[in-house]
């Protein structure tokens, strides 16, 4: 039966063709096409690793930056804690060197009021002397007109002193 | 998306499910009453030399001088090839279009129509035997192989040339289509079955013995010339892909390997002495894996090609009976054709897998270094 029988024409040709068609490709296509391969996973296989490491490399990055802002803003509140400080401060000193001030010009006004009071009341108290006098001379005036009541009143007096 | 709840009706194998089914009931129809009375006149007559469905089939998947490609009445286009014959000393080359489709002699050479040299060139000899020259002539088959060759050299030259151009980026166009393959074979096949150490060395004949039976499987499938001729269902063509394995494996074996086969460890040592069992065991074994290798090829596409070209036959065999029941078989005829088309694209692909895994393996075998003892 040909179906299982095979003619020697189609194995001799097909040794041939098989032969050269191996033949070709082993030395022009499958190399190049092999390499190529190679190559390209080789490739991707570093571009992967690189991609791993600048990963790695930003993350560090991201960590020190985080730091470094971290670092920045304690800095910052620092130095603002420290203005507000300096500030408070000399609010405070200013405000004491006011009162201090106030009270030293209010003493002063007191002082002076006191003076000018003292002042007063001495010249009031040597008006009222005055007035007094004269108001006790004019009495004593009107009382000795009469020459009998003054010497009644040396009598007395004499009284007075003789009692002494 | 609404088209997706539900069965989905867009995939193929849906449809034709559907479209069988829709197609099943129509040649009931078709062949009820009378038309039954004349399929059965039908058989007998076909056995007396109507339509021989048993002939075409074989005729199609056996080689050929002419490629035929269609017959109107009494004309006949075919593509006739070159004869080459070695006989009594001399050569002789002609064109096949000279036996007149089997019809004439030439030269003293004529096709035998019957005997043990049926559809092959002969040549009388003066007392009436028939006597089969040497025959090189260029056949279907032969003609296949050589354009599935220059194919697979046009599109292999053109892909390494792109991977060359390409280098480190990424496949474009027919490189992309072959690249997974090429990986498949690499990685999957030749690595697993080799070994990390030895699988470069048998890469180049893997690839090609792989790419080789499936171009000739899909040229296979395609049933418009050049496509459609049985080469890998070929039993010479497989033996000859058998026989590269055969070589390979037995040139490539190391030291283990033949120590393996004729001294093998592990076994009792009167299986080896004084009669030398295990050793013809293992020496037939070595023979019959590429005749294996052989048999599985041919057969699963000569199968499917017998599969595919008894369906279309039925057409005929019932048109024979009836026009109408012609009619009605070829849906039927036709479904399933179809689906053993997709069949066949899938099995396309498997056996140039399993003969290159099997190779694989087998030069696997041959390279291997250690013996693991435990596996005896």
């Amino acid at each position: 039966m040909e179906l299982v029988n095979p003619g020697i024409g189609l194995i001799f040709w097909m040794t041939l063709a098989f032969g050269t068609v191996f033949f070709v490709l082993a030395k022009f296509a499958w190399p190049s096409i092999m390499r190529a391969l190679k190559e390209r996973e080789q490739h991707i296989e570093e571009a992967l690793q690189a991609a791993d490491l600048t990963r790695e490399e930003m993350k560090k990055l991201k960590i020190d930056n985080e730091k470094l802002l971290k670092e920045a803003k304690e800095e910052r509140d620092a130095i603002m804690n420290d203005a507000r400080k300096i500030r408070d401060k000399m609010l405070e000193d200013a405000r004491e060197k006011a009162n201090e001030e106030a009270n030293r010009i209010v003493e002063s006004a007191r002082e002076r009021i006191e003076n000018e009071k003292m002042a007063a009341v001495v010249e009031m108290k040597n008006q009222l002397a005055k007035i007094s006098i004269d108001i006790a001379e004019m009495i004593l005036r009107e009382k000795m007109k009469s020459s009998q009541a003054q010497t009644e009143y040396i009598d007395k007096l004499i009284d007075e002193a003789r009692l002494n | 998306m609404a088209y997706h709840k539900g069965i989905s009706f867009r995939t193929p194998i849906t449809i034709l499910f559907i479209w069988m089914l829709l197609t099943a009931f129509l040649p009931l129809n078709a062949l009820s009453g009378e038309e039954q009375a004349h399929h059965e006149a039908a058989s007998h007559e076909a056995e007396k030399g109507g339509f021989n469905a048993g002939e075409v089939i074989i005729e199609h998947i056996v080689d050929a001088y002419e490629w035929h490609i269609l017959s109107l009445g009494e004309f006949h286009l075919s593509v006739p090839f070159p004869v080459i014959l070695y006989d009594e000393g001399q050569w002789h080359v002609f064109m096949a279009s000279h036996f007149h489709h089997g019809h004439e002699a030439y030269k003293g050479f004529e096709i035998a129509h019957e005997g043990k040299y049926k559809g092959k060139i002969i040549r009388k000899a003066e007392d009436g035997t028939e006597i089969r020259p040497i025959d090189l002539s260029i056949t279907k088959n032969v003609f296949s192989i050589f354009v599935a060759s220059a194919l697979i050299i046009i599109i292999f030259m053109g892909v390494a040339k792109a991977y060359r151009r390409t280098r480190k980026h990424a496949p474009k166009g027919l490189q992309s289509i072959l690249e997974p393959l090429i990986v498949f074979i690499r990685d999957e096949i030749a690595r697993t079955s080799i070994g990390e150490k030895n699988y470069e060395r048998f890469l180049p004949y893997l690839l090609t013995v792989f790419f080789f039976i499936f171009f000739n499987n899909l040229l296979g499938i395609i049933p418009i010339f050049p496509g459609g001729a049985n080469v890998t269902g070929n039993i010479g063509v497989t033996a000859v892909l058998a026989l590269f394995t055969f070589f390979i494996t037995a040139l490539r074996g190391n030291k283990n390997y033949w120590m393996h086969i004729f001294n093998t460890p592990g076994v009792p040592w009167w299986l080896k002495f004084p009669l030398p069992l295990m050793p013809i065991i293992e020496l037939v074994g070595v023979f019959t894996k590429p005749f294996v290798l052989m048999v599985r090829l041919f057969a699963n596409i000569t199968a499917g090609h017998i599969i595919i070209l008894g369906f279309i036959s039925l057409i005929f065999v019932f048109g024979q009976s009836s026009l109408y029941a012609g009619y009605g078989i070829s849906v039927i005829s036709i479904s399933l054709s179809i689906f053993i088309f997709f069949l066949e694209l899938l099995v396309a692909f498997i056996q140039a897998y399993v003969f290159t895994l099997l190779s694989a393996i087998y030069f696997g075998m041959a390279t291997e270094e250690h013996h693991h003892e435990e596996q005896h």
